[in-house]
Order: structure tokens, then C-alpha cells, then sequence
């Protein structure tokens, strides 16, 4: 088991190398195998019972790491396909530079993504969530353009100023437990778990505030998600997927980290109350933006920005299904919106335009990734028989069962005022009569078919989960501290 | 304070009199009007940095420090002021960095920032062997005046170096807090700070390239 641990850690980075200098035939082959590959690996390890360790401990993987383990790496899978039908460079020399510039980067920020569940202990997690980081931000501004330029200065400068608070955070839970476990120990979570329960409160307080401010600037939590729609849209479309679906969550998985600690040193009260605040803002800011957008990336920016609220307000429930259904939400939302993102990648290469007043009738323009682009808006919309519909029903249900009936309510009040946002504005795009000027047809086959792999994912996880699956989120829940 | 005596003996003070001058040379960099002395402030914040970084390894007797204080020294003191450095003199035009707010407000904006951070911090139930406790306080002003810094000033230089001068902030904190840190640990992050400052400088000069200007002003167009 240990040795898929190492596989998944080395082989996006050897490929990610390998891009620079084999022809792009060969980088686009590679991309795919490795994003196949690491998904394949991360699966494998879904029915472990056990906590797999690697390199003499540096390396752990419990059930909470497999969930976001197996939501990247599946995002590594599906972008890779579209990625290979999105890059198709004219014959200039520039342009193939520029292809395999692009695949290296990809393989790269994939396996950054992925190394931050997988490494052991707080400190390796920030630096994981850093490195993920410097790589988009690159990625972000590889297009070249002035607004390319602009979302990535934006984006470097806020998330770096984040991630510096999270930092902080980091020290103070190194201070808090070094008051246990003595001077110049390893951050390792199960060390950490242990000894929590004795741990000064007051600081361990601070410590999860500023977690929470600081990893939840790279999640995208109002008040410091600025730089997500910017980003969002100015990237290039298969980042931007992986932007979504895989580096916000990954930033959750740093905040659940804490959260983890932070529960058995002080009871769940206040981590509850500190993401009800920021999922609450999150919530209510995006429902009200996603009804005022021209940007098509940009709504699905706002959309995500909406989603890691649910997961904020989930987690604050507290209740051991709510717990089930936020880790669910994880995966669905990462299926949901990189379809939904693959679909947006569609329609503006057919139109040329991001500006939704000047895409008309794309369901007609594109025979197929025009319905399922429209599909993903419903997923995403939590509509059922999709994954989102089944995590949804499930934090609201254990929001009820808490008794936190009110906030069950403007939860619900706040997701649907979202759902007519993305809607109206997807409705407008998709379903009105398309022009003559546009010839229907599809724009390539692997960007088309990339949209199948989320949507199947997005049914299977919203009709029958595998009882494998459903095992590996109970467990992981109880590793929260979710007690039946 | 055990290991030093809790009675304020010669080296606390010494040690309180580095932090401070952290403080200060943010209060500097925050007011002063040239990108490049703002950056040979830096230099000087990075320098007392690595000072207490030092002066904690020798009273501590922890032999890892003093790696990390030499790297510290070689990156942070050298390495990124002189890439930020390369950059402005190469750019030639507005090296004059600019600000939002009269230089009285933004002065008295930090003090109200760093009273905050000191007495706040100071009153967290923590018991360093390493450094007095008003270092953690200071390093908190200097976070705080850092993300001031980079609020109000909009040229992409003070921007990069509020960001880097936050990383000093939380610096200091780390030899309050966490001395006896891995070093793995301490190596990693100072990797990173490297990678960053690649990104910086990269996205500087993209920036610069694109419009000319190292102002943010043109940054204006991606809202709502």
C-alpha cells in the first residue's frame, strides 16, 4: 500500500518534467496515463481499513485523506482529457513552446494538489497547500493577456498573504502542542491527536481562527475570496477546473485538518460557530452575485465560491450525516463543476466570447456538450439524481437532526436564490434559438467526452454510491470526530 | 522566559531592542517614498531577523538555528533584494512608489495597528523559553502593518515587499513560538520563500511588460 503512496507522489512530477522535452504527442499520451493512473491508485486504496504510511512516516493516508485523494485525482483524469482537445497549437514554434509549457504545468500543479493529502503533519500540509500555490499562479497568468496578468498579481499576492496567516496558525498548534509533547517534535497528525486533549485552549483557538482565515483565503470563504472569480475566469479553462474542483478543496482539507485537532482540544462549539460565520458570508455574498453576472466563468467563480459554503455550514452542524454529506459534496462538486467548467470551455471556443449577452442557443450550436453542459448546471444546482443532490439532502438533514432547524431553512432559502441565479443566466445562454451564423457541431471530441466522465461520476455517487465508498466516508467522518 | 531569568536581565533586552527594530524598519518601509530604499529596508528588516535568529541558537544552544540563519541570511538579505533590485533599475520609470492614503494617516493607521497587535498578544498565555513574550507582540504589529502596507500602497514593488516583510513577521513569531521547529521544516519553508520569490519577480516583470508601469493602477479591470 505504501508504495501507491510513492507512485501517486512521483509519477505526475516525472511526467510533469518529461512534458518540457518529449514532442507534445507524447506529453498530451503521458498527461493522460498519469491523471488515469493516479486515479486508479487512489481508488485502490479506498477499501483500506488502515492508516497507509510511506517513507518512514512522512507519508499517511487515512480515510479522510483517500476522500480528497480520490476527488483530485479524478480531476487530474478528466482535465487531462479535455486538456488534450483544448491544446491544439497551430504550427508556430511559440504556440508548441507554449503546449508543452502548458502541459508541464498541469502535471505539475496535479501533483501538488495531490501531495497535500498524502504528506503527514501540519507543517508538510502548508507547505503542500504553498507549493499549490506558486503552480497556479503560473498557470494563471500563462495566457499572456492583461487580464491574465492582472488575476494572477491578484491572486499570488492575496493567497500568499493567506497562507502566511495560515503559517501563523501553523506555529501556534506547533507552540500549543509543544506545551505536551516538549520542544523540536514532528507535527505528525496522529501525535498531535493524541496528545490534543491536553492542549492550552486558548491557543488552540487562536490557532484554528487563524487556520480558518488563513487556508480559507486560498478556499475561496468570503470576506477574503477576491481573488477566486478573477482567477476563475482569466485562466485557461482546464485550470480553472482544476482551480474549482480540486485546489479549493484541498485548501478545505487543511482547514479540516485543524478542525480535527481543534475538536478533541476543545469540543466542536467554537470551530462550529467560526465556519458557521464564514460559510454563512460565503453563501449569502455568492447567491446574490450569481444573479448579476456577463461572465460566464466568472458565475461559475461565484458558483464555486457558493458550494465551499455549503461545506463551511456543513461542517458546523456537526452531525455525523451532515459530516457524510459535506465529505460526499466534496466529490460531487468536483465531478459537478469541472463538467460544468469543460462545458463553459465548450461554448466560448464555439462563440469566442465569455460575455453570456453575446453566447445565444448553445444547445443547438453544440449537439453535445451543449445538453451536458446543461446538465452539469443542473448537478450543480442540486438537482437530483445527481452526487450534489444526495450531500445536500444529507446536510440538511443532519442540520435538522441538531436542531438547527433555522439556519436549515436559510440554508436551503439561500442555495435555491443560487439556483435561480445559475440557472437563469444558463438558461439564457443555452437554451435560446442559436443564430444562423454558427454551424452545430461539436469543437473536439475529447473536450466533449471529458463531460461524460464527471456526469457518470455525478450519477453514480448520486444514485447508488458503491458500499465501499459510503464505507470510506463513514470512516472518514468518525476521524472527524463525528460520533453516532 | 525561564531560561533567561525572569527578571529582565541585559539579553532580553537586547533581544527586545532586535525585535523592535523589525517594527521600525516596517514603519520605514510603509512611509518611504522610493521603491529602492523601501527594498534596502527589507534588506535591514531581514538582517535583524536573522540577528535574533542567531541570538536565539546561541542562547538556546540549538545548532540547527544557525543553518537556518545563514540560509535566512543569503535569501532574504541578499537573494531577493537583489532580484527586486534588478528589477526596478531596469524599469527606470515611477520608482517613486505611491500611496492611497497622506503619509500622517497611514503612519498613524500602523501605530493604532501595532498597539493592537502588542497588547493583544501580550496577553496570549504563552511561555517562550526562547524570546520574551513582547517579540510575539512586536511580530504581530509587523504582520499587521504588513497587510496594511500592502492595502495602501499600490505599486507592484511595496506590494511584493509587504509580502516578504510579512514573512519576517511571522519569522520572529516562529523563534518565539516554535525555536526547536524541524529543520526539515524550517528548510522547507525557506525553499519556499525562494519558489515565491521567482513568482514575484516573474509576475512583475509580466506585469511590467504589459503596461509599462510597476503602478496597480491599471489593475482595475476584473471586478463584480
Amino acid at each position: 500500500m505504501g508504495a501507491i503512496l510513492v507512485a501517486i507522489l512521483v509519477a505526475p512530477f516525472v511526467v510533469s518534467l518529461a512534458c518540457l522535452k518529449v514532442p507534445l504527442v507524447v506529453a498530451k499520451a503521458l498527461s493522460l496515463v498519469s491523471g488515469a493512473a493516479s486515479f486508479g491508485l487512489a481508488v485502490a486504496l479506498v477499501p483500506s481499513h488502515e492508516v497507509t504510511t510511506a517513507l518512514s512516516g512522512w507519508l499517511r493516508v487515512d480515510a479522510l485523506s483517500v476522500v480528497f485523494l480520490v476527488a483530485v485525482t479524478f480531476l487530474y483524469a478528466a482535465t487531462a482529457v479535455f486538456a488534450v482537445g483544448y491544446i491544439q497549437p497551430g504550427g508556430g514554434a511559440a504556440e508548441v513552446r507554449y503546449s508543452r509549457r502548458f502541459f508541464a504545468g498541469l502535471n505539475l500543479f496535479a501533483w501538488a494538489m495531490a501531495m497535500t493529502p498524502i504528506v503527514n503533519g501540519l507543517a508538510l500540509l502548508w507547505v503542500a497547500v504553498e507549493v499549490t500555490t506558486v503552480v497556479s499562479a503560473l498557470l494563471v497568468a500563462i495566457g499572456d493577456t492583461d487580464g491574465a496578468a492582472e488575476a494572477a498579481w491578484k491572486y499570488v499576492l492575496i493567497a500568499s498573504m493567506g497562507l502566511g496567516i495560515a503559517l501563523l496558525a501553523t506555529m501556534f498548534m506547533y507552540y500549543a502542542g509543544s506545551t505536551v509533547l516538549g520542544g523540536s517534535y514532528e507535527l505528525f497528525y496522529s501525535r498531535l491527536l493524541g496528545a490534543a486533549p491536553r492542549f492550552p485552549p486558548e491557543i488552540v483557538r487562536l490557532s484554528f481562527g487563524l487556520a480558518v482565515l488563513g487556508f480559507g483565503t486560498k478556499m475561496g470563504l468570503v470576506p477574503v475570496h477576491t481573488w477566486l472569480p478573477d482567477a476563475h475566469s482569466e485562466a485557461p479553462t482546464p485550470v480553472s477546473a482544476l482551480l474549482s474542483g480540486a485546489l479549493l478543496t484541498v485548501s478545505f482539507y487543511a482547514i479540516l485538518r485543524f478542525y480535527q485537532v481543534t475538536v478533541r482540544a476543545i469540543g466542536p462549539a467554537f470551530p462550529r460557530d467560526v465556519l458557521l460565520v464564514f460559510g454563512l458570508a460565503s453563501l449569502v455574498l455568492a447567491a446574490l452575485y450569481l444573479a448579476s453576472q456577463r461572465d460566464l466563468k466568472r458565475l461559475l467563480g461565484y458558483s464555486s465560491i457558493e458550494h465551499m459554503g455549503i461545506l463551511a455550514i456543513g461542517m458546523s452542524f456537526s452531525a455525523p450525516i451532515a459530516i457524510v454529506g459535506v465529505l460526499l459534496h466534496v466529490l460531487a462538486h468536483a465531478a459537478a463543476k469541472s463538467t460544468a467548467f469543460f462545458g463553459a470551455g465548450n461554448v466560448i471556443r464555439k462563440f469566442g466570447t465569455k460575455d453570456m449577452d453575446r453566447i445565444q442557443g448553445a444547445v443547438g450550436a453544440l449537439p453535445l456538450s451543449g445538453p451536458m453542459f446543461l446538465l452539469a448546471i443542473l448537478a450543480l444546482s442540486a438537482m437530483p439524481p445527481f452526487g450534489i443532490f444526495r450531500s445536500e439532502f444529507l446536510i440538511v438533514e443532519g442540520g435538522l437532526s441538531t436542531r438547527a432547524t433555522a439556519l436549515s431553512a436559510v440554508l436551503i432559502v439561500l442555495v435555491t436564490l443560487a439556483f435561480f441565479g445559475l440557472s437563469w443566466y444558463a438558461s439564457q445562454t443555452l437554451l435560446t434559438p442559436t443564430s444562423d451564423s454558427v454551424a452545430p457541431g461539436e469543437v473536439s471530441p475529447w473536450m466533449a467526452g471529458s463531460m461524460v466522465l464527471g456526469l457518470l461520476a455525478l450519477v453514480v455517487l448520486g444514485v447508488h454510491p458503491p458500499a465501499q465508498l459510503s464505507g470510506l466516508l463513514e470512516r472518514a467522518a468518525a476521524e472527524l470526530g463525528a460520533r453516532r | 522566559m525561564a531560561a533567561l531569568g525572569t527578571s529582565p536581565s541585559t539579553l532580553t533586552d537586547a533581544a527586545d531592542v532586535i525585535a523592535l527594530l523589525v517594527l521600525l524598519s516596517e514603519f520605514a518601509m510603509l512611509r518611504s517614498s522610493l521603491s529602492r530604499s523601501q527594498v534596502r529596508l527589507y534588506g535591514f528588516q531581514s538582517l535583524c531577523v536573522s540577528v535574533l535568529a542567531g541570538f536565539v541558537a546561541a542562547t538556546q544552544h540549538i545548532g540547527e538555528l544557525y543553518g537556518l540563519m545563514g540560509l535566512s541570511f543569503v535569501l532574504k538579505v541578499i537573494v531577493v533584494p537583489m532580484v527586486i533590485l534588478r528589477l526596478v533599475r531596469e524599469v527606470r520609470v515611477d520608482v517613486t512608489a505611491s500611496h492611497r492614503l497622506g503619509v500622517a494617516t497611514m503612519v498613524l493607521l500602523a501605530i493604532v495597528l501595532s498597539v493592537f497587535g502588542v497588547f493583544v498578544v501580550g496577553r496570549l498565555p504563552v511561555h517562550s523559553h526562547s524570546l520574551p513574550i513582547l517579540a510575539l507582540g512586536l511580530a504581530a504589529a509587523v504582520i499587521l502593518v504588513a497587510f496594511l502596507l500592502v492595502i495602501v500602497r499600490n505599486d507592484v514593488v511595496s506590494q511584493a515587499i509587504g509580502f516578504f516583510s510579512l514573512e519576517n513577521g511571522v519569522s520572529v513569531a516562529s523563534l518565539v513560538l516554535a525555536a526547536g521547529l524541524p529543520l526539515i521544516v524550517e528548510v522547507a519553508f525557506l525553499f519556499d520563500l525562494l519558489v515565491a520569490v521567482v513568482v514575484f519577480g516573474l509576475l512583475m516583470r509580466v506585469h511590467q511588460g504589459r503596461s509599462r508601469t510597476l503602478s496597480t493602477r491599471a489593475l482595475d479591470r476584473l471586478r463584480g
